[in-house]
């Protein structure tokens, strides 16, 4: 039911975790769902230099919210917000239908912790997560 | 690596001596049963003594109570449409419960749209129909009540006997989707006294595709198939000869063994249950602690989902069950967790092992230890489970 990388990001995920001094943190999903994503983000220079995630879900929640984190490490922030649910899922190689909506939502928490990111600076306060 | 099967509830691997029983019908014995002549006559004859030992085993007054099915999906259609059906003139209203197998539910949605009201009964935290309820929620227009005997994911064994005593009481057809029971548990049908039973040989160390639906003398039903005279006219289909003899071969062999696995069951179970909960934090079991099926453990992890728990266990050789959205196949999780209370997040981290006699007591230890770790790891990437211990 799940290609190869998928598994291999559920079994192994890349960056798990969380960053205690983030510069802006994001959040998609909801319990009630089943499916929760947060990313954490470490910006310097307008780069991604860390990128943390916490999830709770299926493999295919686990998963996307790994390759997401790998797909815009080290990325500008130009680059990297191109970056869109459909795209994560094409570089897994596909997930099954059913969980295209409800559990492919690492982009849409990565976006928000951009947007966070972005308040933040505007204000010139310290990130809160 | 050796595979650890927990999911006896879904279906069990065919007996040998099962298989040994049916393979005769598949090549010597392959006549049609409605044809005259000697190849015909001899699966006609394999099909009566299986209609009969089923009858003894079960406690049928009369083997022609009996009706063989395709399973026991389609034994609770036949039983609940075709009740609805040939009744039609006495009312319209049919009671059940909230935690019913979809062959249930989804017959009476559908039943629904063609004038019928259907009540659905609540539980409490245990899974539990109150017989009162029962009694409260029939009405002049109620010609059937349907109530499982046990339930398929949380284990739950309801007071079938007093239900069942209730309904009669108001002139009420009573049916019991036996599916989990039958060949699990001690049952007899002069006990129970019920109307109508169904059951399913899968469930029992016997082959898919066979069920049957006890139906109690007087009582009527309009059958779902047609196009012949099989089954005294409520099944038409050339009969699947093999599948009866597997069936009626798995519940003399179930039902003789209930000695010996209804206490080994009770014991594994009761022993992992007791082990889980005293090694992993925040998990709690569904379902009631003692009116309970032997091999039933149904529990619920907070803060991890269920399928990802199911991936781990896989991979390291054991297959079992869940109640998350994700693997009910609809966006919502189970609807028996829901019914009892339990929310949409605890019930996302459901987990139902169900046990069979060939499990032991060493695979179930590694069975915990595998959990433990799993669970644990889950945890560390969840981001709820930080937000209940920050």
């Amino acid at each position: 039911m799940y290609t190869e990388a998928v598994m291999d990001h559920f079994f192994n995920p890349r960056n798990a975790g969380e960053l205690a001094d983030a510069d802006g943190v994001g959040e998609a999903g909801n319990p009630v769902c089943g499916d929760i994503m947060r990313i954490y983000l470490k910006i310097e220079d307008d780069k991604i230099v860390d990128i943390k995630f916490k999830t709770f879900g299926c493999g295919a929640a686990i998963a996307t919210s790994s390759i997401l984190t790998e797909l815009v490490k080290g990325k500008s922030i130009a680059e990297a917000e191109k970056i869109t649910n459909r795209a994560v899922a094409e570089a897994l190689g596909g997930l099954p239908p059913q969980k295209m909506h409800c559990s492919n939502l690492a982009a849409d928490a990565f976006h928000k912790a951009l947007a966070a990111y972005r308040q933040n600076q505007s204000k010139s306060a310290p990130a809160v997560g | 690596m050796e595979r650890i099967y927990l999911d006896h509830a879904a279906t069990t691997p065919v007996d040998p001596r099962v298989v040994e029983a049916m393979i005769p019908y598949f090549t010597a014995n392959f006549g049609n049963p409605s044809s005259i002549y000697q190849e015909g006559q001899r699966a006609k004859r394999a099909i009566e003594e299986s209609r009969e030992k089923v009858a003894e085993l079960l406690g049928a007054a009369d083997a022609r109570e009996i009706v063989f099915t395709g399973g026991g999906s389609e034994a609770d259609n036949l039983a609940i449409t075709g009740v609805a059906r040939a009744y039609r003139e006495k009312g319209n209203h049919i009671i059940t419960s909230a935690i019913e197998h979809h062959a249930v539910l989804e017959t009476c949605k559908d039943l629904e749209k063609h004038g019928f009201t259907v009540t659905y009964l609540p539980v409490d935290e245990y899974g539990l129909v109150d017989p009162e309820a029962v009694r409260e929620a029939i009405t002049g227009q109620t010609i059937l009540i349907s109530v499982m005997h046990a339930n398929n994911e949380v284990g739950t064994i309801q007071p079938i006997a007093e239900i069942s005593k209730i309904a009669h009481e108001k002139g009420v057809l009573f049916h019991t989707d036996a599916v989990q029971t039958v060949g699990s548990i001690p049952l007899d049908l002069k006990e129970l006294g019920v109307d109508l039973l169904s059951l399913s040989a899968h469930k029992f160390y016997g082959p898919k595709g066979a069920g049957a639906l006890y139906v109690k003398r007087g009582t009527r039903l309009r059958r779902l198939i047609h196009g012949g005279a099989q089954e005294r006219r409520l099944r038409a289909g050339t009969e699947n000869v093999a599948g009866i003899v597997g069936l009626a071969k798995a519940l003399e062999l179930a039902v003789a063994g209930l000695d010996k696995t209804v206490p080994h069951l009770v014991e594994l179970r009761d022993y992992f249950i007791k082990e889980l909960l005293a090694r992993v934090d925040h998990v709690k079991l569904n379902g009631h602690p003692t009116k309970r099926l032997p091999g039933n453990i149904s529990v619920s992890f907070e803060f991890v989902e269920g399928e990802s728990i199911l991936l781990n266990l896989d991979r390291k050789g054991i297959a079992a069950s869940s109640g998350s959205a994700c693997t009910s196949g609809s966006l919502d999780p189970s609807h028996v967790l829901l019914a009892m209370g339990i929310s949409h997040e605890t019930a996302h981290g459901s987990l139902r092992l169900t046990l069979g006699k060939e499990n032991t007591k060493e695979q179930l230890d590694y069975v915990l230890g595998v959990l433990e770790e799993t669970v644990t790891r889950l945890r560390e990437i969840s981001p709820l489970y930080q937000r209940q211990i920050s």
